[in-house]
C-alpha cells in the first residue's frame, strides 16, 4: 500500500466534528456514537433487523445533491463514517424544539416504551426529506402526503402495534423552506474520502479500485465490504475478527450504471436503493424482488456485489438474476473476466471468485423476456429471510412458451436454475396441462431441507405453487 | 355499595383523568434523551463489563471450571464463579434456580461470568474459561417430559358439576388436542443492570426490572445482605411484557456481586442472542380435551388437561398455570367442567410471565374448540360463541360470580354493528366464490379477563407524595414504567386527587428506598394498585390542606374544594390559590408529604381447592377481524380489525388505545407468526433454540398491522371500587387477537366444502395455513363430507405436531 498517513478519522455528527479516538476496525458506528454520549440510537438486535440503531447519513443523490439516508449504525464500522455527515435523533430536535417527525410521533402516541423510537424517527425523517415525496391518493401502504410506509419496514416496535406510528408518518406535511436539514439537500454530499486506520483490525477505504485489489491481494484474511450489512452481522453476532477490512463503498469503478441496447450494467457497489432509483421500474422482475429485499434501512447500504459475494443460497438477488440470464464481471490484479451467474456458485457460500477477486458489476442482457414473476416465501410479509425464492422470466408469445428461465433460492446449497422444469415448459403451449406437469417437475428440483424457517415439504410445495401462481397471473391478470 | 368504593372511583367534576395526554416521556423518547439502564454506562466512570460463560449443552453435570486462561486475557479483571457467592446461590425465591449452577440445565445456561475492562475483553475472557462437563440425558419436548414423568410444581384441578355424565349424555361429543406455541418477549431493550457500591457499602443497582422489590430481595440474599443495604432503581424499561418480572433478578445480582468484589461499577447487558437463549418466555402448552354439546349447540361439559412447559426451573409456572386454568372458560358458561393442569420440567429456558400470564393459553383451548367444531354442529362460529356466553347470575368454574356478564353480549352486539359484520360476511362469500386462489374470512371473538393477582397478598401498593413549599408536587410509587403509560396515569391521578394542573406534578423514578415491599408491575394491575396508593397519599394531604384553608374561607373543612389549582368553598365565594394554601400549611407546621397505601378489597382465593373470588372484576372486549389468505402460499393479510373494549371509564384514552392496539398486534404475533423452534433431534444441537435472533424469530412488523384498525371503548363503563372508575388494560387486549386466527380458519374453510372443519396449528404461520387450506381443498376435491372430530377422535395429530401425547387427564388432587 502507499504510505499510510496519521490523519485522524472524524465525522460530523449533528453538525459537530467529532474525532474518532479509541476506534478500531472492529468498532461499529453505533458503539462509537453511544460512546460519544449520543445514546439515542440503541442496540436492539445488532444485526440490522430492528432499526433501533437507525441514524441519518448524507449520501449523494443522482443529481449532484444530497439525500438524507437512514441506515443501521450497528452494521457499519465506525471508521466507515470518516468524512461523513451524520444526524441522530438528538440532532433532529430537542425536547423543547421537536422536529416535525418527533412532534407527530409524540402527540399521537407513537412511542410507548420509547426504545425503538429514535430509530423510527430517523427512518421517518429520511422519508420526510425524500425529494420525490409528493401528495398522492392514499393507499394501504402510502399516505396522502406520499409517505411510503415501507420506509419504516426495517424498524420494529413491540409496543404500539404500529397504527399511531403510521398515523404520525401520514400526518407529516411538506418540508418548509427554512428547514436546515432540507437546505443541506441541494449541496453535494461529502466527497468520498480515502481512509486508513491501522491496528489489530485495520480498516482502509481506498480511493481507487487498483488500491483495493492490491490491499486484498497483499493481506491474508482481508475482507472486502461495501454496505457491510453481512459483515456487520458476522462481526457483531459471530464475533469474527480479521486483520484488515477493505471498504469498497466509495470506489467510482464499482458505482457505475450503464444501459446500452444490449444490456444493463449495474456497478457492484451501488446500493440497492440506488439501483431501484436507477432502474425506475425498467426491469419489473428486479423491481418486484427489491421491494421484498430486507428493508429500506438495509437496501440503503446493501449492494448486489455483497449479496452475490457472500454466495448465500438464500439471498434474494441470485434467483432473480438467474431468471434474467445475468452475468457477473469479476476483477482482480490479473484483469477482468465475465461469468454467467449460473456458473458462479459452486457450493454452500462458495463460488468461482478467487479470494483476491471482486465483483465489479452485474450485466443483464436485453431485451428482457416479457413476463416475469418473483415469489418470496417467508413467515413475515416484509423484512424477512426467504425460505424459498422463485424468479420466473418467460416469453409466452401466442400462448406458447418460447423461452423461460427459472431461478431458485433456498432449495439447495446454492441458488440454481430449474433446468428440468424449464425443459418441461419450453416450446409447449402455455396451458394448465403443461403448467401442472412442469410444476410437478419444479417441485422436485433442488434438495430442500427442514429448518426453523420451513419444512422441506412446504418448500417443495412452494416450488410447485410458484408456477401455478405465475400461470394464474398471466391468465387472470392478477395473482388471485 | 361501600363508600370506600365510591370515594376511590368517583371523579371530581374537574378532573385531569380522562383527558387525552401523550406519554409523559414522549418528548424524551422521540429525541433520544430518555435514559435506559445501559445508557448510564457512558456517564459512569470506571465501569467493568460482564459477559456470561454459556455452555451449549442441554443437560450436563459440571465437573470443573478453570478460569486461569481467562484471567490471562488482557483486560480481564475477574471471573465470577459459585465460590464467590457470600449469600444464597439462588436467582429466584424457590431455591431451584442456582445463580451459578452445578448442572447445565439448558443450552446457553450461564455457569460463570467474566468481568473485563471492555466488553471485548470480557467476551474473550469468557471464551477462554474452560468448563468440563459430563453429559446427561436431556428432555426437550412436552411429550418427552410426560413420557419420562418429568414434572415440577403442584398439579391443580378446577371442577364443577358432573363431567362424566355431561359428556356421556351430550348430543354431540368431540375430542382433540392442541399444541400451543410459546412466545419470546422481544422487548426492544434487552435485560440490563448497572451496579455500584457506595462509601458505606450500600449497594445501588439500576435494573431494567418490573419488580424492583424482588430484585432488591434477591440481590440482598445473593450478597448475604439485608434489604436496607440494597437499593434498586428502575428509570424506565424498553419494554417488559412480563419478561422483566422475574428474569432480571439474577442478572442484577451478578452485577452487584461483581461490584462488591471489585469495588467498581459493573454493567451487565445481554445481547439479543444471550437474552433469547438465557431468559424465559411465554409457556408453550399442550391441551387434550373432550367437549359435549346439547341439541342447541350449548356446551354441556368440558374436560381438559393443560400441560405447561415450565422449562428448567419453576419460576412463575405455578401462578401461570393457575391463571390458565382460570381462563379456559373465557366468556362462556360451562355447567360441567373439569380442568386439570400440570407443569413439565424440560431442558429449556425457564418459562415465565408474559402478558396474559397463562390466560391466553387457557383461552386458546376453548376458542380453538369452538372454531373447529362449529361446522360439525352446523352452527356459524359467531352464533356458537354468542349462544354460550355467560348470563347474569352465573359463576366461573372456580366459583366467582361473573359481574357485569351482560356486558359481553352488549359489547359483542356493538362490535357486530360497528364492523357491519353481517354485511361484510355476505360480501366475503361473494368474493370467495369469485376467487379460486384467494379467500377471505371474518371472525368475531370475545375476551373476559380477570383482574388482580391470583395470589391475594400481591394486591397491595404504596406511594409517597411530596408537596414542596412552592406548591410543586413530586410523586413516587411502587410501579415501574415499561411503556404502558403507568407514570402518565399516575400523574393524572395525582393532579386529579390534589386538584392541581398536570404540569405541577412530576414523577420520580421507581426506587426501593422510596416505596418498600412493592409488588411486580404485572397482572395489568399497575394502575389499579398504585393509583389507589397515590390517591390515598394525595387525599391525606388534601384533608390537611382543607383544615388549613377552612378558617381562611370561613367554611367547614369538608366544604373546601380543591380543583384546577384553586381552593374554594363548595358554595362559591372567596377563593385561594393552591400556592397560598400550601405556603400557609408550611407556616402552620402542617406536613406536606404523605405515604399512601392501597389494598384491593373483597378478594379471596383458595389456591389448593382452586376456588374463590381471586379477581376484583373482569375486563371485557370483542374484536372483529377480516383476513385475506393466498391459496398458493398460505400467506395472509389482516384487512381490518374493529375492537370494542371495556376499560371502565378511561383514565387516559391515548394511553389506553395504545395498550389495546399494541396488545392486539402482539397477540396476533403469538397466534400467527412468532415461532419458537427448539432442536428436538438427537444431534449435537439437541435443545438448542434455533430461533435465537431477530433474523430467525419474526415479530410483527408494519405488514402485520390491520390495514384498517378501529378501536372503540365501551361507554359509560365506570367500574366502582377501582381508581376513578377505570379498568385495567395491559393484558386483556392481547387475547382479542384470537379473532385473527379464527378469521384465518374461516378463510381456509372457504377453500373446502361447506361444513368443512379446519384444524390449524398454533402459531398459524403461512406454512400452517397452507396445510390447513390444502386439507380443505383435498376435502373439496374428494367430495367427501367434512371430517368430524367426534367422538374421541384426537384428530389434531394430522399436522404432524401433536403425535404421541396421551390425552389422558391427570388424576385430580386429593
Amino acid at each position: 500500500m502507499s504510505a499510510r498517513t496519521e490523519v485522524e478519522l472524524a465525522a460530523t455528527v449533528n453538525g459537530q466534528v467529532r474525532a474518532m479516538d479509541a476506534v478500531t476496525g472492529a468498532t461499529n458506528a453505533l458503539d462509537w456514537l453511544r460512546a460519544q454520549g449520543l445514546t439515542g440510537a440503541k442496540e436492539g438486535c445488532a444485526e440490522g433487523e430492528c432499526g433501533a440503531c437507525a441514524v441519518l447519513v448524507a449520501r449523494p443523490d443522482e443529481q449532484g445533491g444530497t439525500r438524507w439516508t437512514a441506515i443501521n449504525a450497528c452494521l457499519i464500522p465506525a471508521a466507515s463514517l470518516d468524512g461523513a455527515e451524520v444526524v441522530t435523533s438528538e440532532g433532529l430536535g430537542t425536547p423543547g424544539e421537536l422536529h416535525p417527525a418527533q412532534r407527530e410521533m409524540a402527540v399521537r402516541g407513537g412511542s410507548q416504551c420509547g426504545y425503538c423510537t429514535p430509530g423510527f424517527v430517523c427512518s421517518m425523517a429520511a422519508e420526510y426529506y425524500r425529494p420525490d415525496r409528493r401528495a398522492c391518493d392514499p393507499g394501504p401502504e402510502r399516505g396522502p402526503n406520499g409517505f411510503d410506509v415501507h420506509a419504516m419496514a426495517g424498524n420494529l416496535c413491540r409496543c404500539t402495534g404500529y397504527r399511531p406510528i403510521q398515523d404520525a408518518a401520514f400526518a407529516l406535511g411538506e418540508v418548509p423552506d427554512d428547514d436546515p436539514l432540507a437546505a443541506r439537500l441541494s449541496r453535494p454530499a461529502p466527497a468520498p474520502r480515502a481512509t486508513v486506520l491501522d491496528g489489530e483490525t485495520a480498516f482502509v477505504r481506498p480511493a481507487h479500485l487498483s488500491d483495493a485489489l492490491a490491499a486484498l491481494a497483499e493481506t491474508e484474511g482481508a475482507v472486502a465490504l461495501a454496505g457491510s450489512t453481512d459483515w456487520g452481522v458476522e462481526a457483531n453476532l459471530r464475533h469474527r475478527r480479521v486483520p484488515l477490512l477493505v471498504a469498497l463503498d466509495h470506489l467510482p469503478e464499482l458505482r457505475t450504471f450503464e444501459v446500452t441496447p444490449e444490456r444493463i450494467e449495474i456497478g457492484a457497489a451501488l446500493t440497492l436503493s440506488e439501483i431501484e432509483r436507477a432502474l425506475a421500474g425498467s426491469v419489473p422482475l428486479l423491481e418486484e424482488m427489491l421491494g421484498q429485499f430486507a428493508s429500506r434501512l438495509i437496501r440503503n447500504s446493501a449492494t448486489l456485489g455483497g449479496n452475490l459475494g457472500t454466495g448465500s443460497p438464500i439471498g434474494d438477488a441470485a434467483p432473480a438474476l438467474l431468471a434474467l440470464g445475468a452475468s457477473l464481471v469479476l476483477t482482480s490484479v490479473r484483469g477482468d473476466r465475465e461469468i454467467p451467474i449460473a456458473d458462479y456458485f459452486t457450493g454452500y457460500r462458495q463460488s468461482v471468485r478467487e479470494p483476491d477477486e471482486l465483483i465489479r458489476s452485474v450485466r443483464i442482457p436485453l431485451p428482457l423476456l416479457p413476463r416475469s414473476s418473483f415469489l418470496k416465501i417467508a413467515k413475515r410479509r416484509f423484512d424477512d429471510i426467504s425460505s424459498v425464492a422463485v424468479a420466473i422470466a418467460a416469453d409466452l408469445d401466442d400462448g406458447v412458451v418460447r423461452e423461460v428461465r427459472i431461478g431458485l433460492g433456498g432449495v439447495a446449497a446454492t441458488p440454481l436454475r430449474a433446468v428440468a422444469a424449464e425443459d418441461a415448459l419450453r416450446g409447449r403451449p402455455w396451458d394448465l396441462g403443461t403448467v401442472a406437469a412442469a410444476a410437478t417437475v419444479l417441485a422436485s428440483e433442488g434438495t430442500p431441507i427442514d429448518d426453523h424457517r420451513a419444512s422441506a415439504r412446504y418448500r417443495a410445495a412452494m416450488l410447485e405453487q410458484s408456477l401455478l401462481r405465475f400461470h394464474a397471473s398471466t391468465t387472470e391478470g392478477v395473482a388471485s | 355499595m361501600s363508600t370506600e368504593g365510591n370515594a376511590l372511583a368517583d371523579r371530581p367534576r374537574s378532573s385531569v383523568v380522562g383527558i387525552e395526554v401523550p406519554h409523559e416521556s414522549a418528548a424524551l423518547h422521540v429525541t433520544g434523551a430518555a435514559l435506559y439502564t445501559d445508557d448510564l454506562v457512558g456517564r459512569t466512570p470506571g465501569v467493568l463489563h460482564a459477559w456470561p460463560v454459556q455452555v451449549n449443552h442441554a443437560h450436563a453435570r459440571i465437573t470443573s471450571i478453570s478460569v486461569d486462561a481467562a484471567l490471562a486475557v488482557p483486560g480481564v479483571v475477574r471471573v465470577l464463579t459459585r465460590a464467590d457467592v457470600p449469600g444464597i446461590n439462588d436467582a429466584g425465591v424457590k431455591e431451584d434456580e442456582p445463580l451459578f449452577p452445578d448442572e447445565v440445565c439448558y443450552v446457553g445456561h450461564a455457569v460463570a461470568w467474566v468481568l473485563g475492562e471492555s466488553l471485548e475483553a470480557a467476551r474473550l475472557g469468557a471464551e477462554a474459561v474452560e468448563v468440563a462437563i459430563e453429559p446427561l440425558p436431556a428432555i426437550v419436548t412436552i411429550e418427552e417430559a410426560v413420557e419420562a414423568a418429568s414434572f415440577q410444581g403442584t398439579p391443580r384441578t378446577i371442577s364443577r358439576g358432573d363431567v362424566e355424565t355431561g359428556l356421556s349424555t351430550a348430543r354431540h361429543r368431540f375430542g382433540g388436542e392442541l399444541q400451543i406455541g410459546g412466545q419470546e418477549h422481544f422487548y426492544l431493550e434487552t435485560q440490563a443492570a448497572l451496579a455500584e457500591v457506595d462509601e458505606a457499602g450500600q449497594v445501588f443497582v439500576q435494573s431494567s426490572t418490573q419488580h424492583p422489590s424482588e430484585t432488591q430481595e434477591i440481590v440482598a440474599h445473593v450478597l448475604g445482605l439485608r434489604s436496607h443495604e440494597v437499593t434498586v432503581q428502575c428509570l424506565r424499561m424498553g419494554g417488559g411484557f412480563g419478561g422483566k418480572e422475574a428474569q432480571p433478578h439474577g442478572l442484577a445480582a451478578v452485577a452487584a456481586l461483581g461490584a462488591v468484589l471489585t469495588g467498581r461499577p459493573v454493567r451487565l447487558r445481554l445481547t439479543r442472542s444471550q437474552d433469547m437463549t438465557m431468559t424465559g418466555k411465554r409457556h408453550p402448552f399442550h391441551a387434550s380435551w373432550e367437549v359435549g354439546f346439547d341439541d342447541d349447540a350449548r356446551i354441556v361439559a368440558l374436560r381438559t388437561t393443560l400441560t405447561a412447559d415450565g422449562g428448567w426451573s419453576l419460576d412463575l409456572s405455578e401462578p401461570v398455570l393457575a391463571r390458565a386454568l382460570c381462563h379456559v372458560d373465557n366468556a362462556y358458561w360451562i355447567p360441567n367442567i373439569e380442568l386439570h393442569g400440570r407443569i413439565v420440567k424440560t431442558n429449556k429456558t425457564s418459562q415465565t410471565a408474559f402478558r396474559g400470564f397463562g390466560g391466553p393459553q387457557g383461552m386458546a383451548v376453548l376458542e380453538d374448540i369452538l372454531g373447529r367444531v362449529a361446522p360439525a354442529l352446523g352452527v356459524p362460529a359467531d352464533e356458537l360463541r354468542r349462544r354460550n356466553f355467560y348470563r347474569d347470575g352465573q359463576s366461573t368454574p372456580y366459583g366467582q360470580p361473573v359481574r357485569h356478564a351482560e356486558r359481553i353480549t352488549q359489547i359483542w352486539d356493538r362490535a357486530r354493528e360497528t364492523s357491519t359484520f353481517e354485511q361484510r360476511a355476505a360480501g366475503i362469500e361473494a368474493f370467495n366464490s369469485a376467487h379460486p386462489h384467494r379467500k377471505r374470512g371474518i371472525a368475531i371473538t370475545p375476551v373476559k379477563f380477570g383482574i388482580s393477582f391470583n395470589l391475594t397478598a400481591f394486591n397491595q401498593a404504596g406511594a409517597l407524595v411530596l408537596v414542596y413549599k412552592d406548591g410543586s408536587v413530586l410523586i413516587n410509587h411502587g410501579g415501574t414504567e415499561m411503556g404502558q403509560g403507568l407514570h402518565t396515569k399516575m400523574l393524572q391521578v395525582a393532579a386529579t386527587a390534589l386538584g392541581v394542573p398536570l404540569d405541577l406534578v412530576r414523577l420520580a423514578p421507581t426506587r426501593t428506598d422510596k416505596v418498600p415491599n412493592t409488588s411486580a408491575t404485572a397482572a395489568s394491575s399497575g394502575t389499579d394498585l398504585n393509583g389507589g396508593a397515590v390517591q390515598d397519599a394525595c387525599r391525606q394531604i388534601v384533608d390537611r390542606l382543607r383544615e388549613v384553608a377552612a378558617p381562611l374561607l370561613g367554611v367547614a373543612p369538608h366544604d373546601v374544594v380543591l380543583a384546577d389549582g384553586r381552593v374554594s368553598a363548595a358554595g362559591g365565594g372567596a377563593e385561594l390559590s393552591w400556592y397560598e394554601v400550601v405556603a400557609e400549611a408550611y407556616m402552620e407546621r402542617v406536613s406536606l408529604s404523605a405515604a399512601g397505601y392501597y389494598r384491593t378489597e373483597g378478594l379471596h382465593w383458595d389456591a389448593v381447592r382452586m376456588q374463590g373470588s381471586p379477581f376484583k372484576y373482569f375486563a371485557y372486549g370483542v374484536a372483529v377481524t377480516e383476513v385475506d389468505v393466498d391459496g398458493f402460499t398460505g400467506a395472509y393479510r389482516t384487512l381490518r380489525t374493529d375492537i370494542v373494549h371495556d376499560v371502565g371509564d378511561s383514565l387516559s384514552p391515548l394511553i389506553d388505545r395504545g395498550q389495546v392496539e399494541g396488545g392486539f398486534v402482539q397477540g396476533a404475533g403469538w397466534l400467527t407468526l412468532e415461532d419458537l423452534r427448539w432442536d428436538a433431534s438427537d444431534g449435537p444441537a439437541r435443545g438448542r433454540l434455533a430461533t435465537q435472533a431477530a433474523s430467525t424469530y419474526k415479530l410483527p412488523s408494519f405488514g402485520e398491522m390491520p390495514e384498517t384498525f378501529r378501536v372503540e371503548f365501551l361507554e359509560r363503563a365506570r367500574e366502582s371500587g377501582v381508581i376513578y372508575g377505570s379498568k385495567a388494560v395491559g393484558e386483556p387486549p392481547l387475547m382479542l387477537a384470537f379473532s385473527v386466527r379464527e378469521a384465518i380458519r374461516q378463510a381456509c374453510a372457504a377453500f373446502g366444502p361447506v361444513g368443512h372443519s379446519v384444524e390449524l396449528a398454533l402459531p398459524s404461520t403461512p406454512e400452517a395455513v397452507f396445510w390447513a387450506l390444502t386439507a380443505a381443498r383435498q376435502a373439496q376435491a374428494a367430495g367427501r363430507p367434512a371430517p368430524r372430530a367426534e367422538p374421541e377422535a384426537h384428530a389434531a395429530g394430522s399436522n404432524g405436531l401433536l403425535d404421541g401425547v396421551p390425552a389422558t387427564p391427570v388424576p385430580a388432587e386429593g
